[in-house]
């Protein structure tokens, strides 16, 4: 079957020069596209997909199981855009990527992996295929009550409720709140999928209908603020939902967090610990939230914070991106990013990863066991840690 | 799976080898003018070991072998013209040593620019090195391979002078050792006292032998890097102001370039001088002797110096991002350049040969020439933007360098990193023994011509 294949960006696909700035951090230490990295082919590169899509666009080469891999190895993490030194298109790197995913959902043409990933988000709003009624079990016991009115929604995501690592950051922000006298509650077995990484595999059907359930769902309950666990959730429901008819504010936990502490609603003892933080791509770069995660950091008397030497706008992804949390396409080669970056941490002499992201913390708990650091590097959602050093 | 297929799995690994659709496009062309051709693998090694076997791999076979670093000459010279091998040298990329007192590095073959700025900044904050326009993903080894200049190059030369030793493998897949790292455990020499064999590499653009580690001069990093900015719309007086500049002996790089866009540029010759010191005394001097060597063309109105304020941190910024917007003036992702070494003298000829040319085939310019080793000469860059999709623009830049080169070449210039066919122009216009020797030189070394084949051949 002959495709005519067209992408809403495909006007701008031949201006990419190749030059390779989006492949580096703006220092140029290492390859900061996670995909480059792992792949080390220049095809992975952002500059690779703008010509390939450019050739498969014009009829040259033509889908296949590598050009699939290729466009969904990217985690979307936004170094491109952030490193790109053409102003005028740079804006749209990732969306050309994204469109062409779409295009490939729209052939059949994807890997079994992102195939598996949306069937199963399809059949149980969750990509674990886990029941619905199992969905709020993760926050027994943390003082959270089902969503009635109150002043916010916290969001837990798919991740947050059913994986075990995201299970307990998410126990640890809910007690975090509850206990600051927060005015909060939970969908809990009525939450579904945020479809953040829904969209940016390409499934824009898809991606619709779990956005306008939610929407729905948040409209009959009267949800005015949503606090997130993940950061990719936070990033569909500020860049994505308002076109669909979303009025509502949202902040990703950190945020809240900070607030609570300069309102002196947490209180710290001191603990000497080292502490380095990793950026989620999808709290930094997709949405400029830098600063309120260290402000918590350094806020705990007598720890101390050191930076990895890619940070904020130049940190490297964990790889858990753009759908490959769930699709793994970047695997789990010594140069699969979240292994690169748990060697970038122990770097620094800290002793634990601080993460703020539940995707980055089961990508970065994994990578310490392979790496054989267990016994050096822990890694703590922010609300973990200051569970730990509350007074 | 073919048999060659198999060999090449065998010494770097399933990962290490493509003969993907998806990867032998991409690795058949490159961001400049010239038609695509295609490999039958792209192989990326790891270690001069790996790139021994599969030379050795390619004689049996009788294949060619491409050494590619990040494909960004612009002229074609990773194009594979007869198919074979590509090596994608970027993951021999460790940074082996840093001897700080001799100032010289020791670079695997497919170390980028960036990696090498960015660990000296880290470690070494007193050193750099000289480096080129050229983004940050391009490799040191085919910087040199090419004769390339950066920005010390009017203190010290081409970067292939900054050279202080080689690991070749050669057609034959013998490792050897060029310079003083061939006699000792240290890299500072390439050549002298012995005979210079790193010439037999040197410009050769891998039709030699693969570079798979570099020995490279690094330079006193001065705290302060400062920069003057001149404009005169007197071309006919640009090389006298160069030449009282570069007696001044006190400008890491000079530049000079002229534009049509935006209009604010158009008409005026624009030099830029970067000076360093460890004061703000010393920059201060600095640059009091240079308002002196052009104070003449102030009282003569031919020239003044311009504010530097607003665009400063873009002219200082190493590698210059903002160099690469020119491929965006058409909106088109693409510009070509030829850039001939040319008598300093003859700028003015040359500038008015870049105009001609650009009205002539309705392309836009821009041009910036680099003085080297302090004023012996000049790379001066006749470039030219296109847009991708625009075939006919695209055919119109290649004729426009066409015509570039041979105007250079009636000028008595040398080009720099020609491609295919200027190579052939460069031959059918050498002195002939010069040419037998350069041949018989390719001969010896690769018998079969498997390396880069189609480059420095009569006949490709």
């Amino acid at each position: 079957m002959t495709y005519i294949r067209h992408i809403e960006h495909e006007n701008i696909v031949h201006r990419c020069f190749r030059c390779g700035y989006c492949k580096f951090p703006d220092d140029y230490s290492d390859f900061n596209c996670p995909s480059y990295k792992a792949f080390g082919w220049d095809t992975f590169s952002p500059g690779g997909r703008m010509w390939l899509t450019r050739a498969w666009l014009a009829g040259e080469i033509e889908t296949s199981p590598r050009f699939a891999e290729i466009m969904f190895s990217c985690v979307t993490c936004d170094n491109c855009k952030t490193q790109c030194v053409f102003p005028k298109f740079k804006d749209f790197l990732t969306d050309i990527f994204q469109e062409t995913r779409a295009e490939l959902v729209s052939e059949g043409r994807i890997p079994p992996g992102v195939r598996d990933y949306l069937k199963a988000v399809a059949a149980s709003g969750n990509p674990y295929k886990l029941p619905q009624d199992q969905r709020g079990a993760w926050a027994k016991g943390t003082g959270l009550k089902p969503y009635t009115s109150q002043e916010y929604l916290f969001f837990a995501g798919c991740v947050g409720s059913y994986d075990e690592v995201g299970q307990k950051m998410a126990q640890s922000v809910g007690r975090l709140l509850v206990d600051a006298g927060l005015d909060v509650g939970i969908l809990g077995n009525e939450e579904t999928c945020d479809g953040n990484d829904v969209r940016t595999l390409g499934e824009m059907g898809l991606f619709a209908e779990l956005a306008l359930a939610n929407l729905e769902k948040f409209k009959a309950k009267g949800v005015k603020n949503i606090i997130t666990l993940d950061p990719h959730a936070l990033n569909t429901f500020k860049k994505d939902y308002p076109a669909l008819g979303g009025k509502f504010k949202v902040l990703h936990y950190t945020e809240v967090v900070a607030e609570l502490i300069k309102k002196k609603k947490i209180k710290l003892k001191p603990w000497p610990v080292k502490i380095t933080y990793h950026d989620p791509c999808y709290l930094g770069r997709h949405q400029q939230i830098y600063q309120a995660p260290r402000d918590i950091l350094n806020a705990i008397p007598k720890a101390e914070l050191i930076e990895m030497s890619r940070s904020g706008l130049n940190a490297f992804c964990c790889g858990g991106g753009g759908g490959n949390f769930f699709t793994d396409i970047l695997g789990t080669a010594p140069d699969s990013a979240s292994r690169v970056r748990v060697r970038e941490a122990m770097e620094t002499g800290a002793g634990i990863i601080a993460v703020a992201c539940p995707n980055c913390a089961k990508m970065l708990t994994d990578a310490v066991k392979m790496e054989n650091l267990e016994d050096k590097l822990e890694v703590l959602g922010i609300a973990e840690i200051l569970e730990k050093a509350k007074k | 799976m073919s048999d060659i297929l198999k060999s090449l799995i065998e010494i770097v690994g399933e990962r290490g080898v493509s003969n993907a659709p998806e990867e032998l496009w991409f690795y058949s062309r490159d961001p400049g003018v010239l038609a695509p051709h295609k490999p039958d693998y792209v192989v990326a090694p790891k270690t001069t070991e790996e790139v021994q076997k599969i030379v050795q791999l390619a004689g049996r076979e009788n294949i060619p072998v491409v050494p590619m670093g990040n494909g960004m000459s612009l002229a074609g010279l990773v194009i594979p013209l007869k198919g074979g091998i590509v090596l994608d040298m970027k993951r021999m990329n460790k940074i082996l040593e840093v001897n700080a007192m001799g100032r010289y590095a020791v670079l695997e073959g497919g170390t980028s620019q960036g990696m090498l700025k960015a660990y000296l900044q880290k470690n070494h904050p007193t050193l750099r090195h000289s480096l080129p326009d050229a983004p940050p993903t391009t490799t040191i080894a085919a910087n040199v391979a090419l004769h390339g200049q950066g920005r010390l190059t009017n203190q010290y030369g081409f970067n292939s002078d900054m050279v202080t030793g080689l690991e070749v493998v050669l057609p034959t897949g013998e490792i050897c050792r060029i310079g003083s790292p061939s006699i000792g455990p240290y890299w500072f020499s390439k050549g002298p006292t012995l005979p210079d064999l790193s010439g037999l590499f040197l410009g050769w653009l891998g039709c030699t032998g693969i570079i798979t580690k570099v020995g490279l001069k690094l330079f006193p990093n001065k705290k302060f890097r400062d920069v003057e900015l001149f404009v005169t719309d007197r071309v006919d007086l640009v090389p006298t102001m160069l030449y009282k500049l570069t007696h001044l002996e006190i400008l890491e790089d000079v530049n000079v370039w002229f534009q049509p866009k935006p209009l604010m540029f158009l008409g005026n010759y624009h030099i830029t001088m970067f000076f360093t010191g460890d004061t703000e005394e010393e920059i201060e001097f600095k640059r009091k002797m240079i308002w002196d060597a052009l104070q003449e063309f102030m009282d003569s109105k031919d020239g003044g110096f311009m504010s530097v304020q607003y665009m400063k941190s873009a002219l200082l910024e190493m590698p210059g991002r903002t160099i690469a917007d020119f491929a965006d003036v058409p909106k088109g992702g693409g510009f070509e350049y030829s850039g001939p070494i040319a008598l300093i003298e003859h700028y003015p000829k040359y500038a008015a040969k870049v105009v001609e040319l650009a009205e002539k085939y309705n392309v836009l310019y821009a041009s910036a020439a680099r003085l080297i080793s302090g004023g012996h000469c000049m790379m001066f860059s006749i470039s030219f933007a296109f847009n991708r999709n625009d075939p006919a623009m695209m055919a119109r830049v290649e004729k426009a360098l066409t015509e570039a080169m041979t105007f250079a070449l009636d000028m008595g210039g040398v080009p720099w990193k020609p491609n295919f066919k200027e190579q052939k122009m460069v031959m059918q216009r050498m002195e002939p023994n010069a040419l037998k020797l350069l041949l018989m030189i390719k001969k010896n070394l690769d018998p079969q011509g498997i390396m880069n084949p189609g480059n420095w051949e009569v006949t490709p």
